[in-house]
């Protein structure tokens, strides 16, 4: 059954190489195929799970060795997978939910002649992302970490000819390097520190380290989840991100890419649990990114880019559980797989949207959709049910465990952590509720498109509902499954740890609090944009609305802070360099060309000159040696 | 008779053929010249020879004659072919070797 795990990772694999490499022959059948492999994968999986479900809750880790990799004295890199309760749940949602994406794309992408290209893409992003989460050792896991970054360019750049695609393409890999960077720094430490880099060993020698270096190693390894999870501050690349294909989001938001960070810390939390000032850091790029997330979605017209906002929010919520600690990092999971199913179907469903509205992405030219589009509006609706925490649904539960572990991590921390997070809740219900009444009700606000032709909404093909549909049910029931008798918590609890914290506010209070902050920001986006008629053009705003437009001036800081102060020095040193070093070089050069120059005059060509020069270099030799002897 | 003598005579031929060889043009008289250095320096050689009695200069002067011997083999060719193709002997109007 093991057998199974490295097949996991070579059926989406080996879809993405043949069709890359097959060329024209997989066009008019490539698109299945790559689905079909997707979905082998999946079934791989479920094969996996119901084998693991009938092992004991210690014996269901197991670990499968390929190849050895690097084979060197004092330094084992293998190829071997660790199939454990959390990986198993990563497997699952990322070939689940990326089959349905597969699906949907087979409709969304269904008149762009590079289709067979995206899908050979897509697969290569599965294959990458489940490397990344099946690796028992950290370098491969930077393998697929890498194979994450590699597939994600190609996929936010598929439509290159725009120029913002391709730039988008550039800023996510760039941004993406800064977090790697420290990956790779986390794994050369680890191997100084620990002589290995392999899960077991690495974790079961953890304490022997001292609290210093354990802290280094976390955060590094919290930059490099920065990187991937788009955390302030590496949160740039998200927002810009969305120039890929609609179905592209929906795979970095919900399934891959951006959850590889919480799965990165959530792994190594033997390591965080060492490391409390690692924590501490990690909790606080949490709770600000949640916030930060959740105030860029309040202001952005472009329906993906305020999906995207909320998606830092929600993976900001992960992460600021996972810095928890022991109480936490079962609920960041939770979460993570409940946010996978919602955040999938918010963007199949803001896919389908653009697809009868001529590709228009700016809500304030939506408007009274929900009668032109019922499949649309009823998954998108109770996609946003579960996002903003509607009780009974699946971010109801999740959420709220995890608001509950922020005020359980006691004191004054606790309590900031809470409230933050409580916070969050509320402007998350406020914005998603402006993104569902701009888009589908009101009064229709169409503008014709660059072409003047009027937009004509209507249901999205039968290939692109059927995902949207199933991601529904996942997003209405996942929750509660996973809540009923904590068994969501059980599951993990072998791999994660867990313990209780010490609420100051009983579990009940938690949630009428959390269901208070919900309904509150749901009624103030009712008071602002539901009871008059919204302006096309937007207004001018209050600063912090123009700033969060501009994503809380987050390029602006960029540019300031790092991109200028970097055009400087390298100016600088291409200065000193063409003026300093080459000055000198060719200076040194000229002369020595002058000086021969001037020397050549001597060679010239009179042999009478030679014969004097010869008798004179005689002459002072004969002189020289007389000299000497007398002396 | 002392045969320092005919080391001031060596010295004075070997003066000869210097100033000769630095001041005439013609590539011949040159090559006189040359020989009157190279049998200047065989004169002071056996005299050396004598004084020391020994005859390791005498035997370097044989070496000195033989050398001397080939090079007017390969010299005048050169200075007879430069002449055909030049119509001149001088030294002065063979000055190509030059940047």
């Amino acid at each position: 059954m093991n057998s199974l795990i490295p097949l996991l990772v070579a059926a989406p694999l080996a879809g993405a190489a043949l069709l890359l490499l097959g060329g024209r022959a997989f066009d008019r059948f490539g698109h299945w195929l790559a689905t079909a492999l997707a979905a082998l994968s999946f079934g791989f999986g479920l094969a996996l799970f119901s084998s693991m479900l009938g092992r004991d809750a210690e014996e269901r880790a197991v670990t499968e060795h390929l190849f050895s990799w690097i084979p060197v004295n004092g330094f084992q890199a293998d190829v071997s997978f660790r199939l454990d309760q959390l990986s198993m749940t990563f497997v699952l949602l990322i070939t689940g939910v990326g089959t349905l994406i597969h699906l949907y794309s087979v409709g969304y992408m269904a008149h762009d002649e590079r289709r067979r290209r995206f899908f050979a893409y897509l697969n290569l992003f599965l294959a990458a992302m489940l490397l990344l989460v099946v690796a028992d050792n950290y370098l491969l896991l930077y393998f697929g970490w890498e194979g994450v970054g590699l597939a994600s360019y190609l996929l936010i750049g598929f439509w290159q000819h725009k120029p913002s695609a391709a730039t988008a393409a550039k800023k996510a890999f760039i941004v993406n390097r800064v977090g790697d960077l420290g990956l790779s720094i986390a794994i050369m430490l680890m191997f100084v520190e620990f002589g290995s880099f392999a899960f077991e060993p690495v974790f079961a020698t953890a304490d022997s380290a001292s609290e210093g270096k354990l802290t280094a190693i976390g955060l590094m390894l919290l930059l490099a989840a920065c990187g991937k999870s788009a955390q302030v501050p590496l949160q740039s690349w998200l927002g810009d991100a969305m120039e890929g294909p609609t179905p592209v989001s929906a795979l970095i938001h919900a399934a891959t890419m951006v959850t590889a960070g919480v799965y990165l810390i959530t792994r190594s939390g033997a390591i965080f649990n060492l490391a409390p000032d690692a924590q501490t850091a990690v909790v606080v790029v949490g709770a600000v990114t949640l916030l930060f997330g959740a105030i860029v979605g309040c202001a952005k017209d472009d329906i993906k880019k305020a999906l995207a906002g909320s998606t830092m929010s929600q993976i900001g919520y992960m992460i600021l559980a996972a810095g928890l600690g022991p109480i936490g990092y079962a609920f960041a999971i939770m979460h993570l797989v409940t946010h996978g199913f919602f955040k999938a179907g918010l963007f199949l469903g803001a896919g389908s949207v653009m697809h009868g509205m001529n590709d228009e992405v700016n809500m304030r030219h939506y408007g009274g959709l929900r009668k032109y589009m019922p499949v649309t509006f009823v998954t998108f609706g109770l996609g946003y049910l579960a996002i903003i925490g509607f009780p009974g649904l699946s971010g109801f539960f999740s959420k709220d465990k995890i608001i509950e572990a922020a005020f359980a991590k006691g004191g004054t921390e606790g309590w900031i952590l809470g409230l933050c997070a409580l916070t969050g809740a509320a402007v998350t219900a406020f914005y998603m509720t402006r993104v569902m009444i701009l888009t589908f009700f009101g009064e229709k606000r169409w503008q014709p498109d660059a072409e003047g032709h009027e937009p004509h909404p209507h249901e999205s093909p039968r290939t692109m509902t059927v995902p949207m549909i199933l991601l529904a049910v996942g997003s209405v029931f996942a929750g509660g499954l996973f809540a009923f008798n904590s068994s969501f918590l059980h599951w993990l609890e072998p791999v994660t740890g867990h313990e209780e914290g010490n609420s100051p506010l009983a579990p009940l209070v938690v949630t009428l609090l959390t269901s208070a902050c919900m309904v509150a920001g749901v009624a103030l986006s009712y008071l602002v944009y539901g009871r008059s008629a919204v302006p096309v053009v937007p207004p001018y705003g209050s600063p912090l609305t123009r700033a969060a437009r501009r994503d809380l001036l987050q390029d602006d800081f960029n540019h300031a802070v790092l991109v200028r102060p970097g055009s400087a020095l390298t100016a600088a040193l291409v200065y000193f360099d063409s003026r300093g070093l080459d000055g000198f070089v060719n200076g040194l050069a000229a002369t020595i060309g002058g000086v021969s120059s001037r020397l050549r005059r001597i060679q010239n060509g009179h042999v009478r000159t030679y014969a004097l020069s010869m008798f004179g270099g005689t002459l002072v030799l004969v002189a020289t040696t007389l000299l000497m002897r007398s002396v | 008779m002392n045969p320092v003598n005919y080391l001031y005579l060596s010295a004075l031929l070997f003066t000869i053929g210097a100033s000769g060889v630095l001041i005439r043009r013609n590539a011949i008289v040159l090559f006189m010249c040359v020989e009157l250095m190279l049998n200047a320096s065989n004169l002071a050689l056996v005299t050396f020879s004598r004084m020391h009695g020994n005859l390791d200069g005498q035997i370097i002067a044989f070496f000195t004659m033989v050398v001397a011997a080939a090079e007017v083999v390969v010299g005048l060719a050169i200075i007879v072919s430069i002449f055909r193709t030049r119509h001149s002997a001088s030294v002065d109007d063979s000055n190509l070797m030059k940047l």
